[in-house]
């Protein structure tokens, strides 16, 4: 047989998973500005809110729709291809994953329901009651898979039991694998990333109505709030980034190598702003800061930091790729606190509308935020190779033994032939209703809200 | 009662679950095709709009209940059925994608294309569901390494095409039954009209698989046979030790079960609505709860062994986890059925197109 089960199996994983990863940010960001913006409905009454929140419903359900489809694949994709790492592991790792049905999905699914189909339905808070836990929802659902992805990266609380084709590993204490030492980090980064891929989003739409003159005043509130959130996320984004670059160099110190192609332990050892690595001869090219990565790991210029040489050869991850990753992670990140930050100022200044080159970048730097999140995660996944879990279980140990390449190429070829449909369905209709734009407001017309509020109770209908 | 024991049911509950609730929008789908009008279709669509995903929902939350409480069967079933799996999630990514998608346009091409999608994924969905339950139940190639070791031909045969098909012609009765309770006037009418010959199709497919499959496995009925038929396996202590009470409650389910199917006929004659739905919500709920107890204490039965079987003691969980994922389960549950109820609450009543409608 020429085709390795193993590329094989990996390259579906990487692909079902880097799709899926597309839209669960958008979901989890625009989520949280429907809570901004249905709040500021609630508490003013404004239907310029509400026009607002209704429009970017419909986009976030576009993207939803395709989060879900997408993610169902990956709730058995362990089972699929990693048959072998599921018996080994399972004890421990499905645990998170049944917590994030009963905690998060359920949550999620159930009030999408009044999120979407709702408005005739229920009252304005109830409503906004509904959106809030949708939020909710999407952020614990992240939280329990970063958790157990955590786990496979910083393991913790667990013992083997059995020998050879029996041995297991098995819990010894939940909360102990809950919180791993990368947990809380790895879940903050994600989320704050999530915060700004949606937030991005929202930019871009409402720039792009700046541009094309339409719709001025929701695009006008969307934009001063989806800045607002993308700076502070921003803002925020390096320093959380520089706490998991820390905690990566504690646990992962080969991984933490490659991403500076770092070969030679060293103290006042330098951080690479752009540049390449060949890990064949061993040399690192680039624009590089002395000592600073010394300084970022240890909070010293003197601090040592392990080189790649430490560890076996065949315990090196793709040094290259995971370079090239994470250091164009590290840049989109400062570009995204420069644009915004222009951005705001520029609002402060009321001169953001006239500004047609800023309004054009904005339009296409959706795509931006999209790419830092997958460039995290390859850098962050692709690190940890050969471990599929860290330490404890290589990638090639862990196939599912009774598949086939075959099969697996197959399930590859479906997977692309449907999601390139998909993704172009997903675009059709983004750009569509985008085109389509909100409802006009006529801000002397009465909104729906004071005839709805006459009616009593939480789930009184009207008919 | 032990712990693995417990977790039989619990994932027995949510796959019971997930097949009333994502039954009736699986059978909604089968049906799609036979209204002609776009009117008729987007009231279908629109009377599984808001229920769909939390119904898909019990699915993945058994998938993780499975791999959390029996690690071994969330591996070997799932690379066992490997091929099969991946045209399932497939089919449910284009269930999925042509509820959001397909009336955001108008051309006609477009809606007919994800009409058809919608569909044909649902049945091959239910088809590949019922496939699934008939290689279980007939056995499949499981080696003592626990591994499955046919091939995507294996799960083909006879007796596992019936059951898929037995599944379609289930799921398209209970969906049926749901439409009645969401439409009215002429359409009601019409879904009425497919209620009754979904539900002679489902008959005969009743009486042919319970007969085919007690010719072809009367070990099925060892654990409800008052002692008298011998399994490939041995008797789990529990069986043994209430032999005569557990066969008597069974036996009162196939009655009430059949009870449950007429129910679904003398319903439909008199138009009521809701009792011909929770009759049809009962017989799913019979049919695999028999399913269970035929099987039980397996989740997998080897062909080649049965000492290969995969059962709730050499497939599951230590203990411990088993344990922490029970009170995880106990907190959680009170919460997904409050909100459950509260939507279906929210959403009761006849389907009607509105602004935010599909
Ligand atoms: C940080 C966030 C995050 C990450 C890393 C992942 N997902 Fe995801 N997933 C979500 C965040 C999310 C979400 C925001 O909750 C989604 C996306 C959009 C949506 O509709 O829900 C979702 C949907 C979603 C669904 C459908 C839920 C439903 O029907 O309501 C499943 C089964 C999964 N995911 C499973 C997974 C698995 C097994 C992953 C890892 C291999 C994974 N997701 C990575
Ligand atoms: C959501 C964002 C994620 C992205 C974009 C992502 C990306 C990737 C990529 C690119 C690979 C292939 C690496 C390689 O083969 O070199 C991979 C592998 C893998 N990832 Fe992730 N991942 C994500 C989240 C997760 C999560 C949350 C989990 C676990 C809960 C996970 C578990 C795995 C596993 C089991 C593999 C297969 C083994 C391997 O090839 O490393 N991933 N992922
Ligand atoms: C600006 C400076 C940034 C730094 C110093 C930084 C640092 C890091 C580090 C060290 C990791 C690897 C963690 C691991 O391998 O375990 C990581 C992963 C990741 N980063 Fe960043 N990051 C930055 C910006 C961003 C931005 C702007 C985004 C997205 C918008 C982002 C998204 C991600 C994601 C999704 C991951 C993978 C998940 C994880 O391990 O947390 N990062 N980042």
């Amino acid at each position: 047989m020429s085709l390795d089960v193993e590329i094989l199996a990996r390259f579906q994983f990487a692909l079902t998973i880097m799709f899926h990863y597309i839209f669960p940010p958008f979901s989890i960001g625009t989520g949280l500005l429907l809570v901004i913006m249905e709040s500021l409905y609630v508490r003013t009454k404004n239907p310029v809110y509400e026009k607002m929140t209704r429009f970017w419903i419909k986009i976030f359900a576009a993207n939803f729709s395709i989060g879900v489809a997408t993610g169902i694949v990956m709730e058995f994709e362990f089972g699929t291809n990693w048959a072998t790492y599921s018996r080994y592991v399972g004890d421990i790792f499905g645990s998170p994953l049944a917590a994030e049905g009963i905690f998060a999905f359920f949550l999620e699914s159930g009030f999408l329901a009044i999120l979407l189909f709702g408005w005739d339905k229920v009252s304005p808070r109830v409503h906004l009651f509904a959106t809030c836990m949708v939020a909710l929802g999407s952020i614990m659902s992240g939280f329990w898979i970063v958790v157990a992805n955590s786990w496979m990266q910083t393991p913790t609380a667990f013992h083997i039991v059995g020998e050879g084709l029996n041995a297991r590993a098995e819990i010894t204490d939940f909360w102990g694998m809950v919180f791993n030492p990368s947990t809380v980090i790895r879940f903050t980064h994600t989320i704050v990333g999530a915060f700004i891929q949606g937030s991005f989003l929202v930019i871009s739409v409402s720039a792009y109505y700046l541009l094309k003159e339409k719709h001025y005043e929701i695009a006008r509130r969307s934009m001063r709030i989806s800045l607002i959130v993308a700076f502070v996320a921003s803002a925020f984004q390096p320093v959380l980034g520089h706490i998991h670059a820390q905690e990566v160099a504690e646990y992962q110190p080969a991984k933490l190598a490659a991403f500076e192609g770092h070969y030679e332990t060293q103290k006042q050892a330098p951080l690479y702003i752009i540049g390449g690595t060949d890990p064949e001869t061993k040399s690192t090219y680039g624009i590089k800061v002395p000592g600073m990565l010394s300084f970022l790991v240890g909070d010293d210029f003197d601090h040592e930091v392990k080189g790649l040489n430490e560890f076996p050869r065949d315990e090196w991850p793709n040094v290259s790729l995971v370079f090239q990753t994470y250091h164009a992670m590290v840049a989109l990140g400062m570009y995204f606190i420069g644009i915004t930050a222009i951005g705001i100022i520029l609002i402060y200044l009321k001169k953001l509308a006239t500004k047609k080159w800023l309004l054009k970048i904005f339009v296409i730097s959706v795509i931006f935020p999209v790419l830092a999140n997958q460039f995290g995660w390859i850098s962050a996944e692709a690190g940890r190779q050969p471990w599929i879990v860290y330490g404890l279980l290589k990638t090639s140990d862990a196939l599912s033994k009774s598949v086939a390449a075959e099969e697996v190429l197959i399930s590859i070829i479906m997977f692309m032939i449907v999601y390139i449909l998909l993704f172009f369905v997903w675009i059709y209709i983004l750009n569509k209703e985008i085109k389509h734009g909100p409802e006009e407001v006529d801000l002397d017309q009465e909104t729906d809200y004071y005839h709805r509020k006459e009616r009593l109770g939480f789930f009184t209908r009207k008919d | 009662m032990d712990y693995q024991v417990a977790w039989y049911l619990i994932v027995g509950i949510l796959l019971i679950g997930y097949a009333i609730l994502d039954g009736f929008d699986l059978g909604v789908g089968i049906l799609h095709l036979f209204s002609k009008t776009d009117h008729d279709r987007r009231i279908f669509l629109n009377s599984i709009g808001p229920v769909w995903d939390g119904n898909e929902v019990w699915l993945i939350t058994a998938g993780g209940a499975l791999f959390a409480a029996f690690p071994d069967v969330y591996a070997t079933a799932f690379s066992g059925f490997y091929l099969p799996f991946q045209i399932l999630l497939v089919a449910l990514i284009f269930r999925a994608v042509a509820l959001e998608f397909r009336s955001k346009e108008k051309m006609k091409w477009w809606r007919n294309t994800w009409d058809r999608a919608f569909a044909i994924a649902s049945i091959i969905a239910s088809l590949l569901f019922g496939i699934a339950i008939g290689n279980i139940v007939i056995g499949m190639k499981i080696g003592a390494d626990k591994e499955f070791m046919g091939n995507f031909f294996s799960h083909l045969n006879g007796y596992s095409l019936l059951t898929g098909v037995f599944t379609v012609s289930l799921f398209m009765l209970h969906g049926a039954v749901y439409l009645m309770r969401k439409t009215e006037g002429e359409l009601q009418n019409l879904v009425r009209k497919w209620a009754f010959r979904a539900f002679w199709i489902f008959i005969v497919f009743y009486f042919v698989v319970t007969a085919y499959t007690l010719y072809l496995k009367p070990q099925m009925v060892a654990n409800f046979s008052f002692g008298m038929v011998q399994g490939d396996f041995d008797k789990h202590p529990l069986i043994i030790d209430n032999q005569y009470l557990i066969s008597i409650v069974a036996w009162l389910v196939v009655i009430l079960n059949f009870l449950a199917i007429l129910n679904i006929h003398r319903n439909l004659v008199k138009k009521n609505e809701l009792p011909a739905f929770i009759s049809s919500a009962l017989s799913i709920a019979a049919l695999i709860s028999l399913f269970a107890l035929g099987i039980f204490p397996n989740l997998m039965i080897s062909s080649i062994d049965p000492a290969y079987s995969l059962d709730i003691y050499n497939a599951s969980s230590s203990l411990k986890t088993l344990k922490i994922m029970f009170f995880v389960a106990l907190v959680g549950v009170p919460f997904v059925l409050s909100y459950t109820i509260a939507i279906y609450w929210v959403f009761r009543g006849k389907t009607k197109l509105g602004e935010n409608s599909y």
